[in-house]
C-alpha cells in the first residue's frame, strides 16, 4: 500500500476539522489516519493526514484541501526525508511466567511499561509506523487485550519548515 | 462612537458592501435583522418560499455579475435555502445567504426551529460561518462577499444567532472595509506566460482545434477576448450549457452546444479534434459522455481559475491556472505577436510573423456537418405544436435580445438548442444540479437586476409547479417577467428516458395538461394568463405576451407530449453513440456514425477525415 502523508496547516477555529473531514467524505476520499494538534502559533493547528494513494487521487486531495478557506497550507511530506511517529498504548496478558519474555520484547522495540497488574501489562510505544506494526505482531502471540493508537504525526527532516506563509528554509530565514 | 445592535451592524455592513437588494422571508430567529431593514436603503423582496429567495439571488447574480443576497430564519427557513445553495455551488454562482440561528445558549439543545445549517451546508457552500461574536459581523460580511465573488465564485452562508443580532457593540465608521482575516484564502496569480506560450504553440500546430468554452468565460466577462482569440486562431467554438451566449451563435465559427443533447457538429468536432482548448469548463460528464472515449485523439489545453479542476477528469497537456480574462488576452496577444511554425511535422517550413493557423480543411468539414446534421424538427401547420417552434419564434421575435431563463428538462434543452444567443448573461439556467423549479424565481431575480429589460422564463409544467408561488411576489413587486410554459402534461425528460430505456413503460410521469388551469392560475396571482395551442397562433400570442406590462405574463403553450430532445448521447455511452433522432433517416444516422467507422486502431486519422481533408 502506497501511503501519502499530508501536513495541513489550518486556522485554529471552530468547525475546521469538520470542514476537512467533510471534504473527505463528500469526495469519497479515504483517510488512513488523522492527527490534529496545536502548533507553536496558537492561531494555527496542524493536521497530519495519511491517505492511501491506490484508492485516492492524492493530487486531487491536496488541491481540494487547499480550496478550503480555513486551510492555510497543504504539503505532502516525502517519505524518504520525513520523521514519522505513532504512539500506541497496548494492554497485554502478562501472567508472571511470561512477564520477563514480554519485557524483553518491549525492550527490543523500545517500548516502556507504564502500568502493571497481576495479569496484564500496559506498554507505551512511540515509533515509526512499520516498527510499531512489528511490535504489535509480536505482542499478538501473548494476547493483546486492548490497543489504542494515535494517528501518524510527521515532520520533514533537516531545516525545511512548513509555515503559514510558505514552505521555506528556516536556516535561510534566520540568516536574513 | 456609535453603538449598534448586531442586526443594525449586519444591515449597515450590507449597505457598505453596496448591496441593493435582499430576497428573503422573516421568522423568529432572524426577526431582529428585519427591524433595521425598515429604515435602510436596502430593497427587500418578500418571497413566498425561501427556496425562491435563493434562486432569485442566483438569477440576480447570473444576470448582473454581482453577488446575490438571500435571507431566511433558522431551522426550516434555512433548510429551504439548501437547494438553492447546492445549485449555486454546482454552477459557481456568487450568492451570500444570511440565516438566523437560535440564541447561542440554546444551540445544541434541539431548540424550536433549530437546525445545524452550517453543518448541513458544509459540502454545498464555498464557505460558511457561524458568527458567535457581534464584533465579527462586519468582517464576516466583508469576507463572505469577497469569498463569494472572487476566484471561482460560489455561495457563502453566514449564520447569526439571535442573541448576537440583539447584542450591541460600537460601530467604527472609519473601519469599513474591515480588515479581513483569511490567511488560507489565496487567489491564483496571473497565468503563467510559459503555459500560454505552450498553448499557443499547440494552437498553431493544430489542424483540428476546438475551443471548448464553459461558464468561466461568462463569469470572467471575457467574451470579447474569446471572440478575438477564436478569430485569430481560426478555431471553431462550442459553448456549453453554462456558456450559451459567451460566443454569438450566428458566428461562422460557432458550433453550438456540446454534450448529451448537443448539436452534432459540436459533439463530433470534440471527438475528432486534435486539440481541445478548454476555457473555464470542467469536462462534466454531460459534455464528455463516457470519459474514457471522449476526444480520444485530442491534446488538451485546460485553462481555469480553479486549480482543482485541472486534471480532475481529463489530464491536460498544458494547464493554465488563473483569471480567464487574462489568460484569453494573453493567448490572443501571444498569437498576434509571435510567429510560429505553420503546420505540423511535414508541413510547410516555419515562418515568422503572426500567420493564422491553417484550419481551413477542418472548418470545411465542420460546415459540411452543420449542413448535413442540423438541429431538426418538423412543425406541421395544423399538427401538434412543437416546443422547438415556440423557441425559434421567440428567438426571432426578441432578436436574441431577451434574458432567457430555463428550468430543467426538455424545455431547457430545447431553449438552449434553438434560441440564438448573441450576448453573455442572456442565458440563465440550472446546469450542474439540475434543479426543477429554478426558472420562475431565477427570472424574478434577473428582472430585479435588469429592470426594464425583457426577461423570459422558459419553463416546463413539472418545473413550474414547484415554485410558481413566486408569481405572487413578481406581481406585487411589479416584476413583469414573461413565463413561457411548455405544457405537455408530462415530466417530459423522464418520460423520454422511459420511452427509450424502459420499453415505453411510463411510470408516474403524467401530470395532465388541464389541472391546474394555468391561465386561471396566472390570473389568480394577478398576472396575465394566455393560452396557445396551435402553431399558427404562436406569433400573435407571443406579440401579446412580449408587449410591455406591469405584471408578469404566463403563456400556457400546449405542446406536443411525444416530442423528444435530440440529438442524444445516452447516459454513460461514448459521444460516438450520438443518436440524431426520428427526424433523420437511417441512412443519415449511418453517415453520422460512420465518421467513426472503419478507423484502424493505430491510425490517428479517421477515414472520413482523410477523404475530406486530402481530396
Amino acid at each position: 500500500m502506497s501511503t501519502h502523508t499530508l501536513s495541513v496547516l489550518v486556522e485554529n477555529k471552530p468547525g475546521v476539522l469538520s470542514h476537512v473531514a467533510g471534504l473527505f467524505s463528500r469526495r469519497a476520499f479515504n483517510i488512513s489516519s488523522l492527527a490534529v494538534g496545536p502548533t507553536q502559533d496558537e492561531r494555527v493547528s496542524r493536521i497530519t493526514i495519511v491517505v492511501d494513494g491506490a484508492s485516492t487521487p492524492v493530487e486531487q486531495v491536496i488541491r481540494q484541501l487547499d480550496k478550503l478557506i480555513r486551510v492555510i497550507k497543504v504539503a505532502e511530506l516525502d517519505a524518504a526525508s520525513t520523521v514519522e511517529r505513532e504512539l500506541a498504548l497496548i494492554k497485554v496478558k502478562a501472567e508472571p511466567e511470561r512477564r520477563s519474555q514480554l519485557l524483553e520484547v518491549a525492550e527490543v522495540f523500545g517500548a516502556s511499561v507504564v502500568d502493571m497488574s497481576p495479569s496484564t501489562l500496559v506498554l507505551e510505544a512511540v515509533s515509526s509506523p512499520g516498527k510499531l506494526d512489528a511490535l504489535l505482531a509480536m505482542l499478538d502471540s501473548y494476547g493483546t487485550c486492548e490497543l489504542v493508537r494515535t494517528g501518524r504525526i510527521a515532520l520533514a527532516r533537516g531545516s525545511d519548515v512548513i509555515t503559514k506563509d510558505d514552505t521555506e528554509s528556516y536556516a535561510a530565514e534566520s540568516a536574513a | 462612537m456609535q453603538q449598534l445592535t448586531g442586526a443594525q451592524s449586519l444591515v449597515r455592513s450590507l449597505e457598505q458592501q453596496g448591496v441593493e437588494v435582499v430576497f428573503g422571508l422573516p421568522g423568529g430567529a432572524i426577526l431582529p435583522a428585519y427591524d433595521p431593514l425598515l429604515s435602510s436603503s436596502l430593497r427587500h423582496v418578500l418571497v413566498r418560499h425561501e427556496q425562491g429567495a435563493g434562486h432569485a439571488a442566483e438569477g440576480y447574480a447570473w444576470a448582473t455579475g454581482r453577488v446575490g443576497v438571500c435571507m431566511a430564519t433558522s431551522g426550516p427557513g434555512a433548510t429551504n435555502l439548501v437547494t438553492a445553495l447546492a445549485d449555486a455551488y454546482m454552477d459557481s454562482v456568487p450568492i451570500v445567504a444570511i440565516t438566523g440561528q437560535v440564541p447561542s445558549a440554546m444551540i445544541g439543545s434541539d431548540a424550536f426551529q433549530e437546525a445545524d445549517i452550517t453543518g448541513i451546508t458544509l459540502p454545498i457552500t464555498k464557505h460558511n460561518e457561524l458568527v458567535t461574536d457581534i464584533e465579527r459581523i462586519p468582517a464576516a460580511v466583508a469576507e463572505a462577499f469577497h469569498i463569494a465573488s472572487t476566484g471561482r465564485p460560489g455561495p457563502v452562508l453566514i449564520d447569526l444567532p439571535k442573541d448576537v443580532l440583539q447584542a450591541t457593540a460600537p460601530w467604527r465608521a472609519d473601519q469599513w472595509p474591515p480588515p479581513m482575516d483569511l490567511p488560507g484564502y489565496r487567489l491564483p496569480g496571473p497565468p503563467s506566460m510559459a503555459a500560454i506560450r505552450a498553448a499557443v504553440q499547440l494552437l498553431r500546430r493544430a489542424r483540428r482545434p476546438v475551443l471548448y468554452v464553459g461558464g468561466g468565460v461568462i463569469k470572467s466577462d471575457s467574451h470579447a477576448e474569446l471572440l478575438r482569440l477564436a478569430e485569430m486562431a481560426h478555431a471553431p467554438v462550442t459553448t456549453t450549457l453554462m456558456a450559451r451566449g459567451a460566443f454569438p451563435d450566428n458566428h461562422p465559427l460557432a458550433l453550438g452546444m456540446p454534450g448529451m443533447h448537443g448539436c452534432y457538429p459540436a459533439v463530433a468536432a470534440l471527438q475528432e479534434a486534435d486539440l481541445i482548448v478548454a476555457l473555464g469548463a470542467r469536462f462534466d460528464d454531460r459534455v464528455t459522455g463516457k470519459l474514457a472515449d471522449f476526444a480520444p485523439r485530442a491534446r488538451i489545453v485546460h485553462a481555469d481559475i480553479d486549480p482543482a479542476e485541472i486534471g480532475k477528469n481529463r489530464k491536460p497537456d498544458v494547464a493554465i491556472v488563473g483569471d480567464l480574462k487574462l489568460t484569453l488576452a494573453g493567448l490572443a496577444d501571444t498569437m498576434a505577436t509571435t510567429g510560429g511554425p505553420r503546420g505540423g511535422p511535414g508541413g510547410s517550413a516555419p515562418q515568422g510573423g503572426a500567420e493564422a493557423p491553417d484550419t481551413a480543411a477542418w472548418l470545411a468539414v465542420l460546415d459540411n456537418w452543420k449542413r448535413q446534421f442540423p438541429l431538426r424538427y418538423s412543425q406541421d401547420a395544423d399538427g401538434p405544436l412543437k416546443p422547438q417552434h415556440v423557441v425559434e419564434r421567440l428567438s426571432a421575435l426578441t432578436g436574441g435580445d431577451a434574458v432567457v431563463i430555463a428550468g430543467v428538462g426538455q424545455h431547457q434543452m430545447h431553449a438552449a438548442q434553438h434560441y440564438s444567443f448573441s450576448k453573455p448573461r442572456s442565458w440563465i439556467n440550472s446546469g450542474g444540479l439540475g434543479t426543477m423549479g429554478f426558472a420562475v424565481p431565477a427570472a424574478m431575480g434577473a428582472q430585479v437586476g435588469r429592470p426594464g429589460e425583457l426577461v423570459v422564463a422558459i419553463d416546463g409544467d413539472g418545473c413550474f409547479q414547484m415554485t410558481a408561488q413566486e408569481l405572487a411576489t413578481c406581481a406585487i413587486e411589479k416584476l413583469p417577467i414573461k413565463v413561457m410554459l411548455f405544457n405537455n402534461g408530462f415530466l417530459g425528460m423522464v418520460r423520454q428516458w422511459q420511452e427509450l430505456f424502459y420499453d415505453e413503460r411510463y411510470s408516474e410521469v403524467e401530470l395532465g395538461t388541464a389541472i391546474p388551469d394555468y391561465v386561471k392560475l396566472a390570473e389568480a396571482y394577478g398576472c396575465i394568463g394566455l393560452r396557445c395551442e396551435r402553431a399558427d397562433e404562436v406569433d400573435a400570442v407571443l406579440d401579446k405576451a412580449l408587449a410591455p406590462a406591469d405584471v408578469p405574463v404566463v403563456v400556457d403553450f400546449r405542446v406536443h407530449d411525444r416530442e423528444g430532445v435530440f440529438p442524444m448521447v445516452p447516459a454513460g455511452q461514448p459521444n460516438d453513440a450520438i443518436v440524431l433522432g426520428p427526424e433523420f433517416t437511417e441512412q443519415e444516422q449511418r453517415a453520422a456514425t460512420r465518421r467513426d467507422m472503419g478507423r484502424e486502431p493505430s491510425n490517428g486519422e479517421p477515414s472520413m477525415m482523410r477523404e475530406r481533408v486530402t481530396s
